[in-house]
């Protein structure tokens, strides 16, 4: 689905979404009545430094009204950008701003829905998509952490190899169906239904702690995280 | 009371130790605890995959100690071990730390040595960097303390990087490196013009402790030596606690007002001469001494403000 698609399914001609560059901002009104806050990025945008900073602005204003609206997150990304002056100026700290605003907001009541309908990649993906309350993908979405060239490049196994055993291992590859069998993506949506009727479904269940750990072990993808994760909770209240 | 300045650890480089020598030199002698030590052998289920060997901590020691006399939760990272990079494994024993701190509320030290995500369980790794920071986020919201540490060989980069710009105070020294994309990562996807990774002087320029401490992206600047990473652990768990709407608008004033001042800026000796240090050239070559008296009166900090 394109970004235009996307938004009439959602909220019909009932918003001012508006696309600034690569980045996207504005509010959509829900079939029900609802209103939800819409940010996001377009085009495959990098996330450097100078983006980082602008969104993370906007989540903050949103976290500092006490409306308790929603925030609905848009993401086709590639991944942060590469670059010297973006590193210089110390990307880690603006990624990590934009993941914090994201959590503060959920915490001040506005509730985070990332939907993946594009790309996106290693840490824009973390400090973006990720970091949102729930994240869900439509169909044809392509995450991943890295390409399988560039992680040849980097792990110095073969491209043939990792091609071969990215048929049967989800663990590593890059695609969508991995991430939803490692628990990263909650649901998938259905693009022939109306996005709106799917967000009011999601945005109704209640959220309690991070459910990831419990998904990607239920779904098979990610058998001993949830698991080690409890033993060292149990471990650290005996040691009190 | 500072009980590691008469043990040996005194003199123990911080960049050439392993992370169990790191955490004896840390810790209060005789009071670590570990969680699902190598005993356990909960090796990484992935790496077989792969035909590489497996490491029966899987690169990361987590547990229970004090530092000064305080209780407080600990994690040192393996950099010898798959360059300290988050696996499925590795992560959930950070998730599984910080989760306990919150509901302890108990204040936690990361000893970072990592290049990132572990590439051959990549999306387990990213969703363990996810999950850590929010557990992170939600431990400090409790009013817990994380201090970073960042010294060793492996550096800290990648979704490690991004793990470290959540910590409430991070301790570097000049060997420690934190950055998002590696200068390799960069060179291979925008060529050498944008980032020669063979220029380690450029590297430290870029990414080093040095520049980190001066633009405010670290707190405590040490020199290598576990001695000094413990006194300034105990600096840093003496600082106020806290995360709120104020702390995050402080941070995003402060990350805006570093684009609008160095914004232009090329490389790190731009950066520093507007700074205003008088010997911005001579900053690589300084002494720890010469170079906290130059940082001093001119670096931005970071307080109350991450």
């Amino acid at each position: 689905m394109t970004l235009d698609d996307i938004l009439a399914s959602l909220f019909g001609d009932a918003h001012d979404v508006a696309l600034d560059g690569d980045s996207l901002s504005g509010r959509g009104t829900l079939p029900q009545g609802g209103v939800v806050h819409v940010l996001g990025f377009a085009h495959r945008a990098e996330l450097g430094v100078d983006q980082a900073i602008a969104l993370a602005g906007r989540v903050l204003d949103i976290a500092r009204t006490d409306d308790g609206l929603p925030i609905l997150f848009l993401i086709d990304s590639s991944s942060q950008r590469m670059s010297r002056r973006d590193e210089l100026m110390g990307l880690s700290e603006y990624l990590a701003h934009l993941a914090k605003a994201l959590l503060f907001a959920e915490q001040a009541g506005h509730r985070s829905v990332g939907l993946l309908y594009g790309g996106s990649a290693a840490g824009a993906f973390i400090a973006s998509a990720l970091a949102c309350g729930v994240l869900v993908a439509l169909p044809g979405a392509h995450p991943e952490v890295m390409d399988l060239p560039s992680m040849s490049r980097v792990t110095k196994l073969p491209l043939a190899v990792l091609q071969e055993k990215a048929k049967t291992t989800p663990v590593f590859a890059p695609g969508m169906e991995n991430l939803v069998l490692a628990g990263a993506i909650a649901e998938v949506w259905d693009p022939a239904r109306p996005l709106s009727g799917q967000l009011e479904a999601l945005l109704a269940q209640p959220t309690a702690g991070d459910p990831r750990g419990a998904l990607g072990k239920a779904r098979g993808g990610r058998t001993k995280a949830l698991d080690i994760a409890e033993r060292v909770v149990a471990l650290a209240t005996a040691h009190g | 009371m500072n009980a590691a300045s008469a043990t040996p650890h005194a003199r123990l480089s911080w960049f050439e130790a392993g992370a169990r020598e790191r955490l004896a030199a840390l810790l209060d002698p005789g009071s670590f605890e570990e969680f699902i030590g190598p005993e356990k052998r909960e090796i990484s289920p992935h790496l077989k995959i792969f035909d590489l060997p497996a490491q029966f901590d899987d690169g990361i020691v987590v547990g229970g100690a004090r530092i000064d006399g305080a209780p407080v939760l600990v994690a040192a990272q393996e950099g010898r071990f798959m360059g300290g990079a988050f696996g499925e494994v590795h992560g959930a024993k950070l998730t599984g730390l910080l989760r306990a701190a919150k509901a302890l509320k108990r204040d936690v030290v990361i000893a970072f040595d990592t290049g990132g995500v572990r590439l051959q369980e990549a999306n387990a790794g990213e969703l363990a960097i996810s999950e850590i920071i929010r557990a992170l986020v939600e431990a400090r919201t409790a009013g817990v303390r994380v201090v970073g540490l960042i010294g060793g060989r492996a550096g800290c980069y990648g979704g490690g990087g991004l793990i470290s710009g959540c910590c409430s105070t991070l301790v570097v020294s000049e060997q420690g490196r934190i950055s998002v994309s590696g200068p390799e990562v960069i060179e291979t996807n925008k060529g050498v013009e944008e980032f020669d990774s063979r220029d380690r002087a450029l590297v430290w320029r870029t990414m080093g402790g040095k520049h980190r401490y001066l633009i405010g992206g670290a707190d405590i600047f040490v020199d290598d030596n576990a001695a000094a990473f413990r006194d300034a652990a105990i600096v840093a768990l003496g600082r106020p606690a806290g995360f709120d709407r104020k702390r995050l608008a402080a941070e995003q004033a402060r990350l805006e007002r570093r684009l609008t001042r160095f914004g232009a800026d090329r490389d790190g000796r731009d950066v520093w001469r507007e700074l205003g240090l008088t010997q911005a050239d001579a900053v690589p070559e300084l002494s720890t001494d010469a170079f906290l008296h130059q940082a001093a009166d001119h670096r931005e900090t970071a307080d109350d403000a991450r």
